[in-house]
């Protein structure tokens, strides 16, 4: 297996023992960026240069004897709504396509701090908004297990990039399953955290009471690994929690006994495809046959969560993005007045799906139909998170389908958004009720990986990762790579 | 304010307080007044992408004191919204202001105009960030082919104050600005610098036929910042409107901006720009809860309030006048105070810091913060003044010394040997010498002509360089001649 | 509840966005597609429901009142489309 291929775990090892250099390793995964993503695209800015500096100072440290964190050493990449100072962040839009910031997201600044590599900055829907990376204003990353077909979005490049080996982990955000539904499509593990345990001090904006960053990973240990540098309070953000951070790599416990797992009846529902129907229950049955203990369960008002989370997250984007006014930094229009810089900056700047959303927030918060329409949906908010505590107080975690179908193939879904927004389902309620999930890798429909999701109680990623770690550990999903040619490899047979 | 005979003007007051923080209210910046422009700034309140707000806890504290010093009800649960508009020196293109739930409720102050006293209600006081400032290429906004942006300000903390629509007459404006500037300055949560601008004031008008219930339609002309200007737009505005409906027309609801060089109000905003600030709570920072003990131990901080302390220096005997005279600024009824506790006489007192110690304030430029003599130096060379030791007349030279030194009078005073001299002995033998100097006064005086004293004091207090104690003088020379 | 293409226009103006004929088309008729949709949230009785800002409830989050560091001139005007002097320059601002 080549080292691009290792998870970041085996790294780590490899390192400590000085048996690979992180220059090599650096130079490993540049050289896979420069092989294949050409064809994936999965990259806006790769950083040669910058990285090599950075490994060399690693290498620095192992010769001299000096003691490695855990994830010193590692290459890595960052979704590009992250802001890294002095290197371009774009948000795959043409408003921010020469954005430098003149600061660190604090999640910039933590990996930093616990020594890893900064490759370079992944692809995305514009703005974050989008279910399959089509929305970027740069280029369409492609899926490397059916090059036709979409990665997911909106963290799209981050998915791929792990899926590929472009890099030995990556970060993306989420807010209506953008890190969930691309690690699902691309075959990798996806957590989203709880709301609030990851700061957002530098993710620029798309729907604040929703967005969380998390880590994608090849293995579900890697996963624990990067929570454990991410996440923890920041006083840069309000709405960071100051809770008792465990160390999360001490969930990775290979026994679910007794756990408690609810299937809620609503995630299995009419939009459902019905092999990946079949492939989740499959899964089930392994985890029953783990000794878990599965039953049925409800969540009722699930169906409401898809225009709930679209009247919220399309109110607060408006709102968020409305500082994108030529002004201060991004691309200005030229213009005779400053309304016709503003009107025209903001046509011009963002792209359709974008515009769509401002357009519908903008309405939902508008005189007259704030009532029944952002205040309702805040209102509906409440009764989902309800149905979730309901829940928790029966189960241990919650299962169900990553998404409703395997990645699509490219212009499937987006001639009509509201179809788009209806894939959704079994994300969106999650992040309106603020409570983790993790995707994980479930098997395969017509050669597509599909994942599965355990949902979990607030703050709870521990049991989240125990479940995870175990249905990994007990089957061979994640061992399984995309040789980008639509045949699904075993490890090293590249 | 009856006008042009038939129609009563209602105002309604907006008053927009900057606070004076260290910091600006969501970040870490300096409130600093002046400073090159853009160097106050970071991320957060440039509006950069990815930046967030985190809530400066003094100006929550800030807040509740003024709240507590207008009476205002302090809430129990408060938060903020966006306010959301698009402008250039908004850095988000949104305000973080507060809607529906204020920080402070239901208040007041009274006010006196001609000897009629009227309680004004204050409807709410609510926090938000100030926006940056724009500098105009040309003249006016108007003139201007473009415009520079400064953020310098964008984020300083300011709190609203709402008040009822409940003032009747320009006086009763003025009186009520006054009044509320004043108090907010004795709780030092604004060092209330009109000419920075630390207070502006939006003004609210309408007219409606005398004995109507009914409000008119009103215009809003904000952003004015000084007291006469405010008297000078209203008059405009008054006037303005009267004719306009004195035509037959209707009073357009817009918000004007006054023109200060041409003297008069102009439309701000046209009718596009309909007031849809699509308000929702502000998504990045947690709400407040309030509770009593915090609201308590800040209320413990509050000074004695300008009409409080009026009322006491009256019952002290000073007048109405001067009472208000003295706590017309805090720092100067502080030192009166300080001054009293260590000297009893209140209206002495009073005169001397009303006249002399005012005139070389004045005179030398100079704050009573800054004053060289101390309240509790003050209060010595009055008491020297009582005692005898010194003469009213050499009082006021000590001052003029104790000004320029610092020092303290009975220093001073002995340093040259100014002290009054009051020994009997001592004096009778000048007496006895200046009796016998002018031998046609000491006859004119026995004859009857009774100013004939008056050059013997005189020539008394010239011998002894004005230190004789002058009573006394009088006492002993009359004794002698008699 | 129908959006009309007046509805379409005032939104954009508030949201200043300058539409093409055919994005007005467009957006009326996906904004109806999709609000219709969400008027799906009627069916629920929520007048005794407290509506969720937060999804974590945190309360008096506050920073004390301490001066830190201001990025410098360069670093805030990098980024500015037309900066002069340190200022951020814009066109003209007309009132009406």
């Amino acid at each position: 297996m080549g080292v691009a291929e290792k998870s970041v775990s085996e790294l780590q090892e490899l390192l400590v023992h000085k048996d690979l250099s992180s220059t090599e390793l650096t130079k490993a995964y540049i050289e896979r960026i420069q092989t294949v993503d050409p064809e994936l695209k999965a990259y806006l800015t790769v950083l040669e240069d910058q990285a090599l500096i950075q490994a060399a100072e690693v290498d620095r440290k192992i010769a001299q004897g000096e003691e490695l964190g855990s994830l010193e050493g590692i290459p890595m990449a960052l979704k590009d709504n992250m802001c890294t100072e002095g290197v371009r962040t774009s948000c795959a839009s043409k408003m921010l396509k020469n954005f430098i910031p003149p600061y660190n997201a604090t999640v910039t600044d933590r990996l930093r701090a616990a020594g890893t590599i900064l490759l370079g900055k992944l692809n995305m829907d514009e703005f974050a908004m989008g279910s399959s990376t089509e929305n970027s204003f740069f280029a369409k990353t492609r899926n490397p297990w059916n090059l036709e077909c979409v990665p997911g979005g909106s963290s799209g490049g981050s998915a791929v990039a792990v899926a590929a080996d472009e890099t030995a982990f990556a970060l993306g955000s989420d807010t209506g399953g953008s890190i969930r539904q691309p690690a699902a499509f691309c075959g990798v593990v996806g957590m989203k955290p709880t709301y609030g345990a990851v700061s957002r001090y530098g993710l620029i904006a798309f729907a604040s009471s929703l967005d969380q960053i998390g880590p994608l990973t090849k293995t579900v240990q890697d996963n624990a690994m990067v929570m454990n540098a991410i996440a923890g309070y920041d006083a840069m953000d309000s709405t960071s929690v100051a809770y008792e951070k465990p160390d999360y790599t001490k969930f990775l416990v290979n026994n679910i006994k007794g756990m408690k797992i609810g299937i809620p009846r609503e995630y299995y529902g009419a939009g459902i495809d019905p092999e990946v129907a079949k492939g989740i229950q499959a899964g089930i049955q392994t985890l029953i046959d783990l000794g878990a203990e599965v039953a049925e369960c409800s969540l009722p008002h699930t169906e409401y969560a898809i225009p709930a989370y679209y009247l919220i997250a399309t109110a607060e984007a408006s709102s968020n993005l409305a500082r994108y006014d030529g002004v201060r930094y991004g691309y200005r229009a030229e213009a005779e007045d400053v309304l016709g810089m503003f009107k025209k900056t903001r046509a011009e700047g963002f792209g359709q799906e974008v515009k769509r959303r401002i357009m519908l927030g903008t309405y939902a918060l508008s005189s007259g139909y704030y009532d029944a329409y952002y205040l309702k949906a805040q209102k509906v908010r409440t009764l989902i998170k309800q149905d979730f505590d309901k829940a928790f107080e029966k189960f241990d975690v919650l299962l169900s389908p990553t998404a409703p179908t395997a990645a699509f193939k490219f212009g499937e879904k987006s001639a009509d958004p509201l179809a788009m927004y209806l894939s959704d389902i079994t994300t969106v309620p999650i992040n309106l009720a603020g409570i983790p999930a993790i995707s994980i890798p479930a098997g395969f429909v017509n050669g597509l990986p599909i994942g599965m999701q355990f949902m979990g109680k607030a703050f709870d990623e521990g049991t989240l990762y125990r479940a995870a770690y175990s249905f990994e550990q007990n089957t061979n999903y994640h061992t399984l790579k995309p040789n980008l040619s639509g045949e699904v490899l075993a490890c090293g047979s590249r | 304010m009856v006008v042009a005979d038939k129609y009563e003007m209602v105002c309604g007051l907006e008053v927009h307080v900057e606070l004076q923080t260290k910091t600006k209210i969501f970040c870490g910046c300096t409130t600093e007044f002046g400073g090159e422009q853009n160097t106050h700034v970071c991320p957060v309140c440039l509006g950069m992408p990815g930046a967030l707000p985190v809530l400066n806890r003094e100006v929550v504290n800030y807040a509740i004191k003024a709240g507590l010093a207008l009476d205002c009800e302090i809430a129990e649960f408060s938060k903020f919204d966006r306010k959301n508009y698009f402008y250039p020196d908004l850095s988000k293109n949104y305000q973080t202001s507060q809607f529906d739930l204020p920080i402070c409720g239901k208040g007041g102050l009274e006010i006196e105009v001609d000897g009629e006293k009227k309680w004004i209600g204050i409807t709410r006081a609510h926090m938000e960030e100030d926006a940056g400032k724009l500098v105009h290429s040309g003249e006016t906004i108007s003139t201007s082919n473009e415009s520079s942006v400064d953020y310098n300000r964008a984020g300083v903390p300011l709190l609203e104050i709402v008040s009822e629509p409940d003032l009747r007459s320009i006086p009763e404006v003025l009186a009520y600005l006054e009044q509320l500037v004043q108090i907010l300055e004795y709780t030092e949560i604004s060092d209330c610098r009109l000419e920075q601008g630390s207070v502006r004031f939006d003004v609210n008008v309408s007219l409606r036929l005398l004995g109507e219930t009914t409000l008119g339609t009103r215009t809003e002309t904000k952003n004015l910042n000084s007291f006469s200007s405010v008297r000078r737009c209203m008059e405009y505005e008054v006037a303005r409107q009267a004719r306009v409906l004195d035509a037959g027309e209707r009073v357009v609801q817009e918000t004007r901006t006054w023109d200060e060089g041409q003297g008069i109000t102009l439309t701000l905003r046209s009718k596009e720009e309909a007031h849809d600030y699509r308000y929702f709570p502000e998504p990045d920072l947690a709400p407040l809860l309030i509770d009593r003990d915090w609201v308590n131990k800040i209320r413990k901080t509050l000074p004695e309030l300008p009409a409080a302390r009026r009322v006491r220096l009256q019952s002290l005997g000073l007048s109405v006048y001067d009472a208000a005279l003295i706590t017309q600024a805090k720092a100067m009824a502080d030192f009166f105070d300080e001054a009293l506790s260590f000297y009893g006489d209140a209206k002495t007192l009073a005169n001397w810091v009303m006249g002399d110690v005012t005139r070389l304030l004045n005179t030398h430029q100079c704050s009573v913060a800054d004053s060289p003599i101390s309240a509790k130096q003050l209060a010595e060379l009055l008491a020297l003044m009582d005692k005898g030791t010194l003469s009213g007349k050499i009082a006021k030279s000590v001052l003029e010394e104790m000004y320029s030194t610092s020092k303290d009078a009975s220093v001073i005073v002995k340093e040259k040997g100014l002290a009054q001299i009051s020994d009997e002995g001592a004096l009778l033998g000048i007496i006895d010498s200046v009796i016998a100097a002018n031998p046609q006064s000491v006859e004119d005086y026995r004859a009857g002509k009774d100013k004939a004293i008056g050059f013997l004091v005189g020539q008394i207090m010239k011998a002894t360089k004005g230190q004789a104690n002058p009573g006394l003088v009088n006492q002993l020379l009359k004794e002698k001649l008699a | 509840m129908t959006i009309s293409r007046e509805d379409v226009e005032y939104v954009a103006a508030l949201a200043r966005l300058e539409l093409t004929e055919e994005e007005t088309l467009e957006y009326t008729e996906q904004l109806n597609s999709i609000l219709g949709y969400a008027a799906m949230l009627e069916r629920l009785d929520t007048d005794d429901v407290v509506p969720t800002a937060h999804a974590v409830p945190l309360h008096n989050v506050m920073r004390e009142d301490q001066v830190s560091p201001s990025i410098n001139h360069e670093k805030a005007l990098r980024n500015a489309p037309d900066g002069e002097d340190g200022f951020f320059r814009v066109p003209r601002i007309s009132l009406t």
